[in-house]
């Protein structure tokens, strides 16, 4: 039976045609983990003599275990965002003769060999024979391994019920940010100093390892909580049913003043509103919005120029970046239909375009608070702004013509969590790295000014060209016009 | 009106559809039947220039579908549910595609009321976007929608399929009453072989890819159509 779900889950994976079409893609996340890998391994050798040489007075054992618990906190964020449950597209298995336990035993136990839950492994296992080397004890070592193995599996678990926690909400990353802020507070202000416990509860079993049973009670507790939760829906009129919402019927007139491009103006806005998934990229604004305050209020980025036009592109730009990334699959449940009206492409893609150059001034207006923490931020905001209608939209959408993945505005939120996986991601990196390359040349060399003044005559120039860009642009999408109906209308 | 030439689809060694000729006159009413997999939806994608043909053509009023969007002013279709806008309302999906089409609101809603009796008082001002109504009611509205704007050229592929009888009833009528019409050339697919004989001026019929029959529809033809898909 389990051969036949891997068989099962290697043709989805292998015979979708967003695979066959982003092996770049790919290749690039693969990188992205051998890197990973890499890092830890080298962490996990060196952090011994390490913490030997810089504080002699202290075990490194014990320092280790001290910190775990931050590793814990940024763990849970991380996998919020990028791991999903490993769900087989469950319905069509429901009325076959297997046993409902087996299937999602299946999805949970294979949610195990997750590569998140390798990672910290690569790490642990040198240190633990660094360790060993340096006269611990063998058993009291292999049990410290053996009682993280059980903690990651326990993030592991602890994770999809986060999830399926958030995905009832509006705002899906409120739960998980409230959680890990109120653990982090409670630590950081010594009410109940967790990283303390969490290490003495570490030391305590690597010493009597007859406690190893504690945590392994906690691991296969939070697994049944796991089984209970997917085994409540696996019916069809609980998760895979939707909930009727009445409709609420809006005119939207005042888009008729863009003229012909206003019908598809109003679709978008419907679709922004009415739809799960995009609401969502709403919903980021907010997080987007507040980033500068990670960094502009720190002194010790206060030199750090670039990283004004890093939060410059990120705040103006979230919109951009979350909704462009995703053109034209937007569309893609009817994009058949489109294409078979007497449509102008040019005039589809122009109504993306305002919407995203919209919110970078909308996005921009609402960032000049930030000029509390200096001018410098607010010209680095305006600069940045300007390079994102001029330059950001256009290779976004430059690269919506490449975009083969369905995506179903439909679907219920219990198998669809974040529905962003580390590719989506990943486009948003060169978007942002590029002009910080762009500025940092004129920085070093010139001056503040002239760096912030080169990305701005770089944005207005495509504002200048925008109408050729555009036509570009949609010929590219013409182009490859069958492709992507074919893709579309793929499920998966 | 709609002229096929040489037309052939291939999916790696596979032919899907090979038409050599295949002339539909303007006003006809026509009909396409055949088993699955016989090459119906094909070659309406292949019409409204979804798919790429593999050899051959089709002109639509002297236009080359693929080559030109001309025909798209003319022509609307309704394929299948990916047609719809689930977010949308019906009454919006209807104003939508009437802007597409170059009518405003008030054109829509007049031309809405003849369909009154068709949308048995479960569509309009229901307060529910078109994701959540049933099959049947989305296929009305996908099919009144591919009417909007007056169009010459009428796409519908399986349209009496999930519908209820008394539906399907008054879409055979619409549709009889559009081929009274000369401008306007319908093009039906279906695997019931009575409402084709009830509704088409003409049945082609397709087994795998290949045209075997092209009757002008008798009072026999049922008959002979019956008898020749009872193997």
């Amino acid at each position: 039976m389990i051969s036949n779900f891997i068989n099962l889950e290697w043709k989805q994976f292998f015979r979708s045609t967003y695979w066959q079409k982003s092996v770049a893609l790919n290749l690039l996340l693969a990188f992205f983990a051998i890197f990973l890998v890499g890092m830890f391994l080298i962490m996990g050798i060196s952090l011994f003599p390490i913490l030997k040489k810089e504080f002699p007075d202290a075990d490194p054992f014990k320092t280790v275990n001290d910190i775990l618990f931050y590793w814990i906190l940024t763990d849970l964020i991380i996998r919020f965002f990028f791991q999903k449950l490993p769900v087989m597209s469950v319905k069509p298995l429901l009325t076959l003769p297997i046993k409902k336990s087996k299937i999602i035993h299946y999805v949970l136990g294979k949610s195990t060999l997750s590569f998140f839950n390798f990672l910290l492994m690569f790490a642990v296992i040198p240190f633990g024979i660094m360790l060993i080397i340096n006269d611990y004890n063998v058993i009291m070592v292999l049990f410290w391994i053996f009682v993280l193995i059980d903690i990651t599996l326990i993030i592991n678990f602890l994770n999809f019920l986060i999830e399926n926690l958030a995905a009832k909400t509006e705002l899906s990353f409120l739960p998980i940010i409230a959680l890990v802020g109120i653990f982090y507070a409670l630590n950081y202000f010594d009410i109940i100093s967790f990283a303390t416990l969490l290490s003495n509860g570490i030391i305590a079993v690597a010493d009597h390892p007859i406690l190893i049973l504690i945590p392994i009670a906690i691991l296969a507790g939070l697994y049944f909580w796991n089984f209970k939760v997917l085994k409540e829906k696996f019916y069809i009129d609980n998760s895979l049913k939707s909930k009727t919402h009445e409709a609420k019927t809006t005119d939207l007139a005042w888009t008729n003043k863009f003229g012909d491009i206003a019908p598809f103006m109003q679709l978008d806005i419907k679709l922004l509103l009415r739809n799960k998934r995009p609401r969502s990229s709403i919903f980021i604004l907010i997080i987007g919005l507040l980033y500068g305050l990670f960094f502009y209020p720190n002194p010790l980025y206060q030199d750090k120029v670039w990283l004004f036009i890093l939060v410059g592109i990120f705040v103006t730009g979230i919109f951009l970046i979350n909704f462009g990334q995703f053109i034209p699959a937007w569309d893609s449940g009817y994009y058949k239909m489109l294409m078979s009206q007497n449509i102008k492409y040019e005039q589809y893609l122009k109504s993306k375009f305002t919407l995203m150059s919209a919110s970078v001034i909308i996005m921009f207006v609402l960032s000049i608070p930030y000029v509390y923490f200096g001018w410098n931020i607010l010209l680095a905001h305006f600069a940045a702004a300007i390079y994102n209608i001029g330059i950001n939209s256009h290779v976004i959408m430059f690269a919506g013509a490449y975009n083969r993945k369905k995506i179903n505005l439909d679907q219920r939120a219990a198998f669809n969590y974040q529905g962003t996986g580390a590719v989506q991601w990943l486009v948003g990196i060169p978007l942002m790295l590029v002009p910080i390359l762009i500025f940092l040349p004129f920085y070093y060399f010139i001056s503040f000014e002239s760096g912030l003044l080169a990305l701005i005559v770089l944005g207005l120039i495509g504002i200048v060209l925008h109408q050729k860009i555009m036509t570009l642009i949609t010929k590219k999408y013409t182009a490859v016009k069958y492709e992507m109906i074919n893709a579309f209308s793929q499920e998966n | 009106m709609i002229q096929t030439t040489n037309l052939s689809k291939n999916y790696g060694n596979v032919t899907v559809l090979n038409i050599e000729e295949l002339t539909i006159p303007k006003g006809q009413t026509f009909g396409l039947v055949g088993n699955n997999g016989a090459g119906k939806t094909t070659f309406f994608n292949l019409l409204l220039d979804l798919i790429q043909p593999t050899t051959g053509q089709i002109t639509s009023n002297e236009i080359r579908v693929n080559k030109s969007e001309d025909w798209k002013t003319y022509t609307s279709a309704f394929i299948d549910e990916s047609f719809l806008i689930g977010y949308l309302t019906p009454e919006e999906y209807f104003y939508f595609i009437g802007d597409l089409r170059g009518r405003n609101k008030a054109d829509i809603d007049t031309f809405l009321e003849d369909f009154e009796e068709i949308f048995n008082d479960e569509i309009l001002n229901k307060k529910k976007y078109l994701r959540d109504l049933s099959k049947g009611n989305q296929k009305k509205v996908g099919i009144v929608a591919a009417l909007i704007g007056d169009p010459e050229v009428i796409v519908l592929d399986e349209p009496f399929a999930n519908l209820d009888p008394t539906t399907q009833i008054r879409f055979k009528k619409m549709l009889r009453s559009l081929s009274e019409n000369k401008d306007i050339t319908v093009l039906v697919s279906s695997h019931d072989l009575n409402h084709v004989t009830e509704v088409c001026e003409r049945i082609v019929v397709l087994d795998k890819g290949e045209i075997v029959k092209d009757i002008n529809t008798s009072p026999e033809t049922l008959t002979e159509l019956e008898s020749y898909f009872a193997v």
